[in-house]
């Protein structure tokens, strides 16, 4: 299905812009260690820069609470390649440094967060660091010049946070109109439903690797493909999209609600009023009914 | 639906009669009070509930009376119609040309799992057609405007003669107002429809010769002549509303060629051909037609296209497809804004903060869970990357897997259409499975438009229709047995995956209900209220 007009692409440069997850509540429960994840990474990295002499990578961490760009390719100095670590090009040497930055500053951020809630379900910030990937992104179109063709690369093992619904929709509607695909590789256990609607409705890629010492191999045969060559190469498809939204009152994943007719916001249960734009609901049959029956058990009392 | 209570006194001549549509609610006390048993129904004369008590001897004889009343009320319920002998009629030819309506009724109505009524309601299009034949495609109207209508040349006699049909005259009115409101204002009081028509040919001559001296002369002389040569002012009055309207923040070069008054300034300078070629798709988006307006008469057309008052709302024209005369609906819209947007993103946040605690991890697991993170950036710079990076039988794996994720996507999306799962199969289980998915898919349009359920009837009919689902089971099993065993598994898919979304949703529903009266059980009280069920 392409909702996305498809666009003609000329040649086969591409800006990739990955977005990293690295919730420490997910890695610290799967089999593959985040070291060997990230190996595979950097190699795919190393690929995707070696297809073309235009590509561009660019990489975003998104983490607990806190999402941050870690590495921008056409910004790195060739220069000041003393490797200071053993068995590490400079280059991954200084993507290293900022992920590990990154990663502290997030925990410095949870702690000062803690008292205010101490539980929430284990998603990490998918929203932030989509939006960030959408600004640079922009930017790049306004730069003018010449730019490879963009896409995002959302590379995910966190379950979807509900409450990040409404924000994650908003990115994908906006990439949806910047003609920006979303490719989605899901590496956790359950399924995600934020990431096949954003392939399904942007015109990417999701797939879901179930074997992730493999990684490398899927990486490089689905997602390392420009857009031009998309239209020639078969990629999997999945079978289904799983359409679930989250309502907007509690956030809780629903998939049965009311419906706002003039906005479109999706609640739970029925309101008065809805809360995005203001207008006001009419009694429904059902209500109706409700209430007059309560009228009814009072008046024989009295 | 008329009820009358009659009490079992030979003596008494009281007779109380009640409208069904009028009882509101019922009630009835409960066996094992020290109450009598009454009945209660109250009924609801002129937005006034007034109570009917009728008492019993014995509480078996409330209870029977109990189930008459739900019985009329349940048969109340159901909507009826006489359906007249034209009707009858058309539904018989309908059935006869349409082998797919035959099987949908011959399986649906006369099994009795839907009714006549509700199997024919959904077809209200196909009964709504006076004609059976397809009904005629409106033509659009054509871009003559801008290439000017030709006329018959006469070299001999040097004349030049125009042939106008209703259908020009009706199209030259809706694009060029000006020439409309001329016409309305001058025919017959001051010149016969043929010298205005005259004029306005010997008008458009003028322009096409593009020769100003004399175009002036001619207008100087003749006020009609020049209503026609000017440009359009209705159309330049309407540019200059529209865009009074438009926001100033907006780019503005997109409008420019709209708008009418640059030309302003140059007298008998006309439109642009974008101008006219933005009228004339302007025309073609209001949808009218010729054969809306009945009369070929020129004054009724032109009377036809008066605009109507225009204020805030906007105007939609439907036209009846029979042709005949158009109905206007005026729907007033209100544009969308959020309104306080501030107060909006506040109030998810504060949902956000207010979402029940979820039980996810707690301090010592975030910490501990960071703490091996940056102990795999340490491994990491000690170990360097891990060598090799992938073995090649999990390389091999990963190929092998995706090759077959591939192909079998192809196949069950049917992208090749010439080796879909159907044409695999004999001729005769892919005319039961096709029977069966066109039944299927008929039943469950009844069932889910029959959510929510807020009445006996509609609960009866759910019912009836989840029994029949099931029973096609069993006919699907036999079609799966006939059919080679590659293709059993696609072909339920194909069939059974949306009748468990129904069944589920049926269960669900069920069993809501039943833990609602169990649950409202406990809370009944002496004067006790009938539930909807």
């Amino acid at each position: 299905m392409a909702t996305v007009a498809s666009k003609l692409y000329s040649d086969d440069g591409s800006l990739l812009v990955l977005l990293l997850d690295t919730n420490p509540l997910f890695w610290s429960n799967t089999s593959t260690t985040f070291s060997q994840f990230l190996s595979h990474v950097l190699a795919f990295l190393n690929a995707v820069l070696g297809l073309n002499q235009l590509n561009q990578v660019v990489v975003i961490a998104t983490g607990y609470c806190s999402c941050d760009y870690i590495y921008d390719s056409s910004l790195t100095l060739s220069g000041n390649s003393e490797s200071r670590r053993t068995g590490m090009p400079a280059l991954f040497a200084s993507f290293l440094e900022k992920l590990e930055d990154f990663i502290v500053k997030d925990e410095e951020l949870i702690k000062e967060q803690e008292q205010e809630h101490d539980e929430r379900i284990a998603s990490s910030l998918l929203s932030g660091s989509l939006s960030m990937a959408l600004c640079y992104i922009q930017r790049v179109f306004r730069s003018g010049h010449l730019h490879p063709q963009p896409r995002i690369l959302c590379l995910q093992g966190s379950p979807d946070g509900p409450e990040q619904y409404v924000a994650v929709m908003n990115s994908i509607f906006s990439a949806q109109r910047l003609m920006v695909p979303i490719d989605s590789c899901y590496i956790g256990t359950q399924n995600s439903a934020f990431l096949q609607q954003a392939s399904y409705i942007t015109g990417g890629v999701h797939h879901a690797p179930k074997q992730l010492d493999g990684l490398f191999q899927f990486l490089t045969t689905i997602f390392a493909t420009d857009l031009h060559t998309r239209s020639f190469v078969q990629l999997p498809k999945p079978v289904g999209v799983d359409f679930r939204a989250s309502c907007f009152c509690h956030k809780k994943t629903i998939d049965m609600g009311y419906v706002c007719s003039v906005c479109l916001s999706i609640f739970c249960e029925h309101h008065k009023k809805c809360s995005t734009c203001g207008s006001v609901f009419g009694q429904s049959k059902l209500d109706g009914a409700s209430t007059v029956s309560e009228k009814k058990r009072k008046a024989p009392d009295s | 639906m008329l009820l009358t209570f009659e009490p079992n006194d030979e003596k008494s001549h009281l007779k109380l009669h009640v409208q069904s549509h009028n009882i509101q609610s019922k009630k009835y006390s409960k066996e094992g009070s020290h109450n009598l048993p009454l009945f209660n129904l109250l009924t609801n004369n002129n937005s006034q509930g007034k109570p009917h008590i009728f008492e019993f001897e014995t509480y078996q004889d409330m209870h029977a009376f109990r189930d008459v009343i739900n019985n009329a009320f349940a048969y109340c319920e159901e909507p009826k119609e006489q359906p007249s002998i034209a009707d009858l009629e058309l539904r018989i030819k309908l059935l006869r040309e349409n082998n797919e309506l035959q099987i949908l009724h011959k399986e649906l109505v006369q099994t009795k799992v839907l009714s006549e009524y509700e199997f024919w309601s959904r077809r209200k299009e196909l009964l709504g057609k006076d004609s059976i034949g397809k009904w005629k495609q409106r033509v659009g109207l054509k871009n003559v405007m801008a290439s000017s209508i030709k006329p018959s040349t006469d070299g001999r006699t040097n004349r030049v003669t125009f042939n106008l049909t209703p259908e020009i005259i009706f199209q030259i009115f809706s694009e060029r107002p000006a020439v409309r409101q001329a016409f309305v204002n001058y025919v017959p009081s001051k010149m016969t429809e043929k010298d205005f028509w005259t004029k306005y040919f010997r008008a458009e001559y003028l322009y096409s010769t593009k020769n100003t001296a004399v175009a002036e002369a001619e207008a100087a002389e003749d006020e009609v002549l020049s209503v026609f040569l000017k440009p359009d002012e209705i159309l330049a009055q309407e540019a200059r509303q529209k865009i009074r309207r438009v926001d100033p923040s907006l780019d503005m070069v997109v409008d420019q060629r709209d708008d009418y008054t640059h030309t302003m300034n140059d007298k008998f300078g006309r439109r642009s051909l974008l101008q006219d070629i933005n009228r004339h798709s302007a025309a073609v988006l209001e949808g009218r037609c010729i054969a809306d307006v009945e009369s070929d008469d020129s004054r009724t057309i032109a009377e036809a296209l008066t605009p109507a008052k225009q204020g805030e709302a906007g105007e939609i024209v439907t036209g009846n497809r029979n042709g005949g005369s158009s109905s206007t609906t005026k729907f007033s819209f209100l544009a969308l804004s959020i309104k306080e947007s501030r107060d909006y993103f506040e109030s998810q946040q504060r949902n956000v903060l207010n979402e029940p605690r979820v039980a996810g991890a707690s301090k010592r697991n975030v910490h501990d869970a960071y703490q091996s993170l940056k102990n795999s950036f340490v491994e990491m710079r000690t170990k360097g990357l891990s060598d090799p990076l992938i073995r090649p039988e999990v390389s091999f794996k990963v190929f092998s897997e995706l090759t077959v994720t591939i192909s079998n996507a192809k196949t069950v999306n049917g992208n090749n259409p010439p080796e879909s799962v159907l044409d695999r199969l004999p001729k005769s289980s892919k005319d039961d499975t096709l029977r069966h998915w066109i039944l299927i898919e008929e039943l469950l349009r009844h069932f889910w438009s029959s959510y929510p359920i807020t009445s006996t009837y509609l609960s009866t009919k759910v019912g009836r229709l989840k029994d029949a689902m099931l029973n096609m089971y069993s006919h699907l099993e036999e079609i799966k047995k006939s059919v080679p065993s590659d293709a059993r598994h696609e072909v339920s898919s194909l069939v059974c995956s949306r009748q468990k979304a129904a069944f589920q949703q049926f269960d669900a529903d069920l069993q809501r209900r039943s833990t609602k009266s169990v649950g409202g059980g406990h809370r009944k009280r002496p004067n006790d209220q009938m539930g909807v069920l």
